[in-house]
């Protein structure tokens, strides 16, 4: 029985199994070559990657060392961008400064899409009344504003990176459950679903084996979106203050710092405001293209 | 079609009934004693007692909770712990303030994007399109408070036409602020529209394409009447759940704007109640901020019933 059983098994998931790493990073490279947006965008972010990594190399300047003598200077051979009120060297802080945006972020952006995938999976397969309380909680969550809860979740627990990450969690994981969730339903009453529940496997099996592989493109693009959206929130809260603490290079902070020196050293404010810019620009044409590319439709998603 | 609305007002009377736990458990049930937060970690025994005591934290905190909703459905949300004032009308008088703002941004958001977004739908793949589609991706791009920025050193700086810090309290009148609220506005305003014109773009394409449009072109309406007709209801559509959807977005953003302005709103008093830790404060400007999003919600779906007749058949059979 066991023997008959299993031929009629494999062929099903032989195709899958093993073709699908091959077929999905042939599939990235077919369309990052076949999209130029998502070309352009991911190349950007790679840049600002490599930037952010290879700074102590890129530049000579100690990012957080005062040097009073040498304050709100314009740019000059020395100091490329000028230097900010406390004689620290403005491209070496705008180069080091996406040490932290990114960093804070691809580990806010990874840990709210893993959570959010796996819950979002979980209501659309069990579905019943898990999917309805669930459904009620999240409308509940997103009722309240964002940066309110992230303030004070902040206040509450430290502005440590670790907070911050766990706030964007918080705050985030909600709107990546529905769309993982509406992404989910369309592919739960497929037949090769039903089939692998008749053969008796576990709803984390089918997670893993059935769901996620079809499921790739919408998480990836879900992905370039929602970093997008936490760069910004990062930035906007380092500006307010509750994000990263004063002496570190952060992009959102050193806008707060320098803009009221604006007309004097305009690219105090200016460098910053570019290097944010162009990743956050970056992130959004890579989720543009990769969602036109594989035909993920963002705005039925969002409702 | 009335037990739809009825059941759609139910699930939002829900919804705000789970959101307002949600507040209360978050606010008061976060880790560490609150009085102690409150205070700080070197205050002394006697003031800590003293605000435990205030605070009644030695009732278990369901009964805190029932206390504290029942007042706020009266409008009393307790006194300030910081001002001592009653939390309702001071949230009130700056919740008004913003209210001006978020009426402006509102006005100046979907007027403008909808234009934009018919323009750049009806001109697809050619020049008016880039020109549109490239400026909105920049101004998803970039956060509100550089946006604000921005458009202090264009217009308070260098064309000195609008002031770039508020110095009225908020109890100032609306002649007063007024003059305050264009920039705030108009930042957040194009951050806002960046995100509906590309919805309202998306939607007019697919109408421009649909069969019916092509029956009014056949009939020899002008190009005028089918846009007035076709492509403004369906562009007006998906619009009204983005604002809905960005209502929530807006007191986030507003709390940014309202900083660089030094506006007196309900932006400037959540930062300030967050660094005081004035707890019933964020208690009750989360939970108003709950009722607005809940309320735009409904009401962009009961909106969009009336414009769509699909919606309304398709909320019947469910």
């Amino acid at each position: 029985m066991t023997t008959l059983d299993t031929p009629p098994g494999t062929p099903g998931d032989a195709p899958e199994a093993p073709a699908a790493p091959p077929s999905a990073t042939a599939r990235a490279w077919r369309t990052v070559r076949s999209s130029r947006a998502a070309a352009v965008g991911l190349a950007i972010v790679a840049v600002h990657v490599l930037i952010a990594l290879l700074a102590p190399l890129l530049t000579t300047y100690d990012p957080i060392a005062n040097n009073a003598d040498q304050a709100l200077l314009g740019p000059s051979w020395s100091h490329w961008a000028g230097t900010d009120q406390y004689g620290r060297d403005v491209l070496a802080r705008v180069l080091y400064g996406g040490r932290y945006a990114i960093g804070v972020s691809v580990a806010a952006t990874l840990i709210t899409l893993l959570i959010g995938t796996v819950v979002g999976c979980a209501a659309a397969l069990r579905g019943g009344w898990f999917d309805d309380v669930l459904g009620r909680v999240l409308d509940a969550v997103l009722s309240i504003p964002s940066v309110l809860a992230l303030l004070v979740v902040v206040t509450a627990l430290g502005t440590g990176p670790s907070v911050i990450v766990l706030a964007i969690a918080v705050v985030y994981v909600p709107q990546v459950v529905r769309v993982v969730r509406g992404a989910a339903l369309a592919v739960a009453p497929a037949d090769y679903v039903t089939a692998a529940r008749a053969r008796g496997e576990g709803t984390w099996a089918i997670l893993r084996r059935e769901i996620l592989p079809n499921i790739t493109d919408v998480v990836c693009v879900e992905f370039a979106m929602r970093a997008s959206w936490v760069v910004l929130l990062i930035s906007s809260l380092s500006f307010l203050g509750f994000g990263a603490d004063p002496p570190t290079p952060d992009w959102g902070l050193m806008v707060a710092e320098n803009r009221t020196a604006i007309t004097v050293v305009p690219m105090a404010s200016l460098a910053p405001i570019i290097a944010l810019a162009t990743l956050v620009v970056g992130l959004n044409l890579a989720a543009d293209g990769l969602s036109k590319a594989w035909g993920v439709d963002r705005i039925r998603e969002g409702s | 079609m009335l037990s739809f609305i009825a059941r759609r007002v139910l699930a939002a009377l829900g919804t705000l009934v789970l959101s307002s736990v949600l507040v209360f458990l978050a606010v008061q049930a976060l880790p560490g004693d609150v009085a102690t937060q409150v205070l700080g970690k070197d205050a002394t025994p006697d003031a800590v007692a003293a605000l435990r005591e205030k605070l009644r934290l030695d009732q278990p905190a369901w009964e805190r909770y029932a206390d504290w909703i029942g007042g706020a459905v009266q409008g009393d949300f307790g006194s300030s712990l910081v001002s001592g004032k009653a939390v309702g009308g001071e949230v009130g008088m700056y919740l008004g303030n913003s209210a001006l703002i978020a009426l402006v941004t509102v006005l100046f958001a979907v007027t403008g994007s909808i234009v934009l977004g018919i323009l750049a739908g009806l001109y697809r793949d050619r020049w008016p399109d880039h020109l549109i589609s490239t400026v909105s991706l920049v101004g998803m791009s970039v956060p509100e408070f550089v946006v604000a920025t921005v458009l202090v050193l264009v217009f308070s700086v260098a064309l000195p036409w609008f002031p770039a810090v508020v110095l009225y309290g908020p109890e100032a009148s609306v002649g007063r602020l007024m003059p305050a609220v264009w920039l705030p506005a108009l930042a957040l305003a194009i951050v806002m529209a960046a995100y509906i014109v590309r919805m309202a773009r998306t939607s007019v394409i697919d109408v421009m394409a649909s069969e019916y449009v092509t029956t009014a072109r056949l009939k020899g309406l002008s190009g005028w009447r089918v846009v007035t007709r076709h492509a403004l209801p369906s562009a007006l559509l998906p619009t009204l759940h983005v604002i809905a959807l960005n209502v929530a977005w807006l007191a986030g953003g507003v709390a940014v704007v309202e900083n660089v302005f030094n506006y007196p709103g309900i932006g400037k008093l959540m930062l300030a109640s967050v660094q005081n830790r004035d707890l019933p404060v964020i208690q009750a400007i989360a939970l108003i901020s709950a009722v607005v999003y809940v309320v735009c919600n409904l009401a962009a779906d009961l909106g969009a019933m009336a414009l769509n007749p699909k919606l309304r058949t398709r909320g019947r059979t469910r």
